[in-house]
């Protein structure tokens, strides 16, 4: 269990930023299911509750979703449901039980680029970009590539379009980690897929997403690209499951995912 | 810190240590129904309701209830007796030492979701760890309660 000795509840971002860098032991207070994992000592602990940063938005061209968002509001949001054939709460519904999706954040997740994670791969499928205090605006992929620095990370875009994605995970028994998951997204000719938890952290599959965008998605383009996904990517083992056999079912859920794409309407 | 609370409907007042969790401030203040079957935050035991929704307490920081309405099942007596009458009917209670935070969540289910089918109740209430039972039992209990098929 970690401990606090000073808790602050900043009124604007900048003081939160302040007391951030002030100290290194300083630390962002998520939904702490992942912090109460560990016996890190926090000297200041900054609560984000007074700004504003929960809710899911529909503004312009972008649904927004404030870091302090949880993922069972993520789950029954009547937006996310009815954009991209609900691909985003079908990613966080498996996660342990309802109790504590009421709990754990979106801010948290994302900021973390947890290997696991599969909200980040259904994100990843999607025109996504993040937005942190000190670094700015910039796409996910490009948030995930960069090297951790401290900062707050306060909300993420989605753009609003077209865009039909699917969500597939694999997983020993319900509410455990995922062994493997991917999602896959099709916008007009161009299609993304996305496979996360091998165990390294969601990715982006170039070549199998070139070999659809190209040749599209006839029975033998997809298993082409769901070759090329296993292929091109890395996998790990760890106690869920070996290297091979998640290579293996890579190919599986890369060709499930895409042929269900093809069925979205 | 100082938080103010409504803690099944009455208004308090308590000290506590910025690093507490819930379960300890609840139990510590004599809400005796609060269990842990964890360390983890994945068995469920632990089930209150903040402003009415199924929250873990053992993962909850206490401050963050400052403000917020808070029920445990002490105070939905008549509610939770009458399920527990259907739970028992179905065999479905043994040790009974995850009986509090499932009832807390069956009953926040009803509260939710309007004649689920089988699949919804089971997806909500997966995360509700018990060590006795087989959870068949469970689920024929909250079908009847519910009037459900
Ligand atoms: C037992 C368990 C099982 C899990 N199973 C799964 C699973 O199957 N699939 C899955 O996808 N996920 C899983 N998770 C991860 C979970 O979904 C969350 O991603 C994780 O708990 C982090 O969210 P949190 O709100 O609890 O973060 P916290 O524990 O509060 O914080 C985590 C880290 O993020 C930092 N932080 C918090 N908010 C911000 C912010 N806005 N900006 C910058 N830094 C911030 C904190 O300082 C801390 O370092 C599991 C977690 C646990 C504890
Ligand atoms: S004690 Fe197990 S989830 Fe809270
Ligand atoms: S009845 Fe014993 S743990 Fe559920």
């Amino acid at each position: 269990m970690f401990t606090i000795q000073q808790l602050v509840q900043p009124d604007t971002l900048e003081e939160a930023y302040d007391v951030l860098t002030r100290d290194i032991s300083n630390t962002i207070l998520g939904g702490c299911a992942f912090l109460r994992l560990g016996s890190k000592k926090i000297g200041t602990a900054i609560d984000l509750s007074k700004l504003n940063l929960n809710g899911i938005k529909e503004q312009g061209d972008f649904i927004e979703i404030g870091a302090m968002t949880t993922f069972r509001d993520l789950e029954i949001s009547p937006v996310l449901k009815e954009s991209f054939n609900g691909v985003l709460p079908q990613s966080v519904s498996h996660i342990i039980g309802v109790q504590f999706r009421n709990i754990v954040t979106v801010g948290a997740t994302v900021y973390s680029k947890f290997g696991f994670s599969d909200l980040l791969t259904a994100l990843l499928a999607l025109d996504t970009d993040v937005e942190l205090y000190k670094a700015g605006r910039m796409p996910l992929a490009e948030f995930l590539e960069k090297s951790p620095q401290r900062d707050i990370l306060t909300r993420v875009f989605i753009k609003k379009n077209s865009c039909k994605a699917v969500y597939k995970d694999l997983r020993n028994s319900q509410s455990d980690f995922p062994v493997l998951n991917v999602a896959v997204s099709q916008k007009d000719d161009r299609w993304r897929v996305v496979v996360g938890a091998r165990p390294l952290r969601a990715q982006i599959s170039q070549q199998a997403s070139e070999e659809l965008s190209q040749g599209g998605a006839s029975p033998a383009g997809i298993a082409s690209a769901a070759r090329l996904a296993a292929e091109e990517l890395s996998f790990g083992s760890n106690i869920r499951g070996s290297a091979e056999y998640r290579k293996a079912m890579c190919k599986v859920l890369v060709e499930r995912a895409v042929t269900e794409v093809l069925q979205c309407k | 810190m100082q938080i103010e609370a409504i803690i099944n409907n009455k208004k308090v007042a308590w000290e506590i240590e910025n690093d507490e969790l819930l379960a300890d401030t609840l139990r510590a203040k004599g809400l005796l129904s609060i269990r842990q079957g964890c360390d983890t935050s994945c068995c469920g035991l632990c089930t209150v309701w903040i402003e009415g929704k199924p929250t873990l307490s053992c993962t909850t920081l206490s401050f963050r209830i400052n403000g917020k309405n808070v029920t445990t099942i002490e105070g939905i007596q008549e509610e939770a007796a009458a399920f527990a009458q259907v739970l028992v009917a179905e065999g479905a209670d043994q040790c009974g030492f995850c009986s509090p935070g499932f009832i807390m969540t069956v009953l926040a289910m009803k509260n939710e979701l309007k004649n689920p089918a089988e699949e919804e109740i089971i997806h909500y209430l997966t995360g509700n760890l018990c060590r006795c039972t087989g959870y068949m039992g469970q689920l024929r209990a909250v079908k009847k309660y519910l009037g459900v098929e």
